[in-house]
């Protein structure tokens, strides 16, 4: 399939050897056409980000082939931005600077000044232009956020992976920038893939719901398709029928999962037994051999 | 208003009284070779007349340059010429320990193999004692610095260095394991951007690193001064060190009195750099803010 922007086939990985071994994902295939958006929902614990890894290019597959523009991903480029969960902001940069720490990489032909106002534009698109001389420790948890997505905007990558973006924070702010992501994805064919543990944000942001079934071996189920149309209000699309209907399938889905999945690994689902590596330790773990 | 106030300063203030009571009371009691131990007093007026011999030999060396501004005039050094000495060896050595440690620490942070290479050489030559390198330093220096020019004599060149030799390692260690321990998200940042290496380094590693270097640092500046007193002991460095070991052997009913000067200046001096130190690291600290 020539067409398609990003492709998984067969991909597996898992981490650590031996007794210790967990195979987080297992027969992943998932293709992304240019401009979709898709939604990846699946519980805590996953893999969802071991997954986004691996599109971006941190993280190499054990097996199979990730590919993008039919051509496999060694290692993460700017093509592909990345939006993580914890911002992963310079903390002794302002929100300008790590803005600008981007636009400097992406567009070095450029001058100072060009730079400077494409950057600036960047933060006014996320509603952050009061604060481009601040710190990010001098922002709340959904400005952060905005100046990562602004900084990761700014890069102008063809493909936009979003980590739980917006996992850390209230309801409240959750829903905002839920519309403002919204907004500014409208305006751009920018093809998206999010991830997140939100059936309701998964269907509000996205045309195609993933299901992504409980590890370890967690594979992906099947895509439902969203049908509705974004533009409305959030409140009213708490009483939308086919939002309701979506919902509740992707829901009944992961849950039936779940169960499906406690009852195979009843009794013998061991957790590593893993202690802290300390930095003057060296290498490796002191993994127990009881297991 | 008030009650802080004295809550704050009563014990310290109340200390140094007691400390002065019983320094007093407990100098008369022992008789040396060179007359009672000084109390408070007599280190007091000891220290009015270091100064009043600076203060004289300054007005001494003006008037001579009235008389022969074109002859150099040779004096012997006042107590405040021989704190600048000790200033200016303890900052020579202290740059050359930050420009030696400073790139071996990043690179052993880079490498695990660096590090794994170096670290037996580290921790033996760590505890190793300014009084081993001396004779060895001074052979090196005698045999490699012919030139003994006037504005780096030999004695400063082997205080300087066997400083560098005792101070540099808590700066390499600190780098070391401040590179090292970079946070990933920092690192994924700078993987996702591309960065060059060297971007990589100056971008994203040295000032996530740079709170702990200053650490470093600012040890290794509290462990030069200390071992430049000895060093210019033996060294006959004219800097405090010499001063001590030249009151010592003059043996003059004022000696006691003049080293407890010395001890007091270098306990003070070696405060204020730390305090320097530490402001200078509040400037570059960004933690407390964590992103």
């Amino acid at each position: 399939m020539k067409d398609m922007l990003l492709e998984l086939k067969d991909v597996a990985r898992g981490f650590g050897e031996g007794k210790g071994r967990i195979d987080v994902l297992r027969d992943i295939n998932l293709a992304v056409k240019e401009g979709e958006s898709i939604a990846i929902v699946g519980f805590t614990g996953s893999g969802k980000t071991t997954l986004i890894k691996l599109m971006g290019g941190l993280l190499m597959p054990d097996s199979g082939q990730v590919l993008f523009k039919g051509r496999p991903v060694d290692a993460p480029g700017r093509e592909r931005g990345i939006v993580f969960q914890n911002y992963s902001l310079l903390p002794w940069l302002t929100v300008l600077r790590n803005v600008m720490l981007a636009v400097d990489e992406v567009y070095p032909e450029w001058s100072k000044q060009e730079r400077l106002e494409y950057a600036k534009r960047y933060i006014a698109m996320v509603n952050l232009q009061h604060a481009v001389d601040k710190r990010p420790a001098e922002l709340s948890g959904g400005m952060r956020q905005r100046v990562s997505l602004a900084r990761t905007l700014a890069m102008n990558p063809e493909m936009l992976l979003m980590d739980e973006p917006l996992s850390a924070l209230d309801a409240i702010t959750r829903a905002s920038l839920q519309r403002e992501i919204l907004n500014i994805m409208s305006g751009s064919k920018t093809t998206v893939l999010l991830i997140t543990n939100d059936v309701d944000e998964a269907i509000l942001m996205a045309d195609r719901v993933i299901p992504l079934n409980p590890g370890p071996n967690a594979t992906l189920g099947p895509s439902f398709k969203v049908n509705i149309d974004r533009s409305a209000d959030r409140t009213e699309l708490n009483s939308n029928p086919e939002f309701i209907r979506l919902r509740n399938q992707v829901i009944e889905y992961l849950l039936d999962k779940r169960s499906e999945a406690g009852t195979r690994n009843t009794g013998k689902f061991l957790l590593p037994n893993l202690s802290p590596v300390l930095p003057q330790s060296g290498f490796g773990s002191t993994r127990s051999k009881a297991a | 208003m008030i009650v802080p106030a004295l809550k704050q300063y009563t014990p310290p203030v109340l200390a140094i009284v007691l400390f002065l009571m019983a320094w007093s009371f407990g100098a008369k009691q022992i008789d040396t070779s060179l007359g009672q131990v000084p109390g408070p007093a007599m280190v007091l007026e000891q220290a009015r007349i270091l100064w009043q011999e600076h203060v004289t030999e300054r007005e001494k060396a003006k008037a001579f340059y009235e008389r022969q501004p074109t002859i150099s005039y040779t004096g012997k050094p006042t107590y405040v010429d021989q704190i600048l000495t000790s200033l200016k060896t303890v900052f020579m050595g202290f740059v050359i320990a930050s420009l030696v440690a400073l790139p071996i620490g990043i690179i052993c942070g880079l490498s695990k193999t660096v590090m794994r290479a170096l670290n037996p050489l580290i921790q033996v030559f760590k505890p190793v004692s300014p009084l081993a390198w001396l004779p060895i330093v001074t052979m090196v220096v005698s045999a490699v610095y012919a030139t003994n020019s006037a504005w780096m004599p030999k004695s400063f060149l082997i205080s300087a260095i066997t400083v560098s030799l005792c101070s540099l390692w808590a700066t390499l260690i600190n780098t070391a394991l401040g590179v090292a321990s970079v946070n990933t998200d920092y690192i994924n940042v700078a993987r996702v951007l591309q960065l060059s290496p060297l971007k990589k380094t100056f971008k994203v590693l040295l000032p996530a690193t740079l709170p702990l270097i200053f650490t470093g640092l600012r040890i290794s500046l509290g462990v030069g001064w200390m071992v430049l007193i000895a060093s210019e002991m033996l060294a006959q460095n004219p800097g405090l060190g010499k001063f001590i070991w030249d009151e010592f052997q003059n043996g003059s009913s004022q000696s006691l009195a003049k080293i407890m000067v010395a001890v007091f200046t270098i306990g003070l001096i070696g405060f204020v750099l730390d305090r320097i130190m530490v402001e200078l690291q509040k400037r570059v600290s960004y933690e407390g803010y964590a992103a």
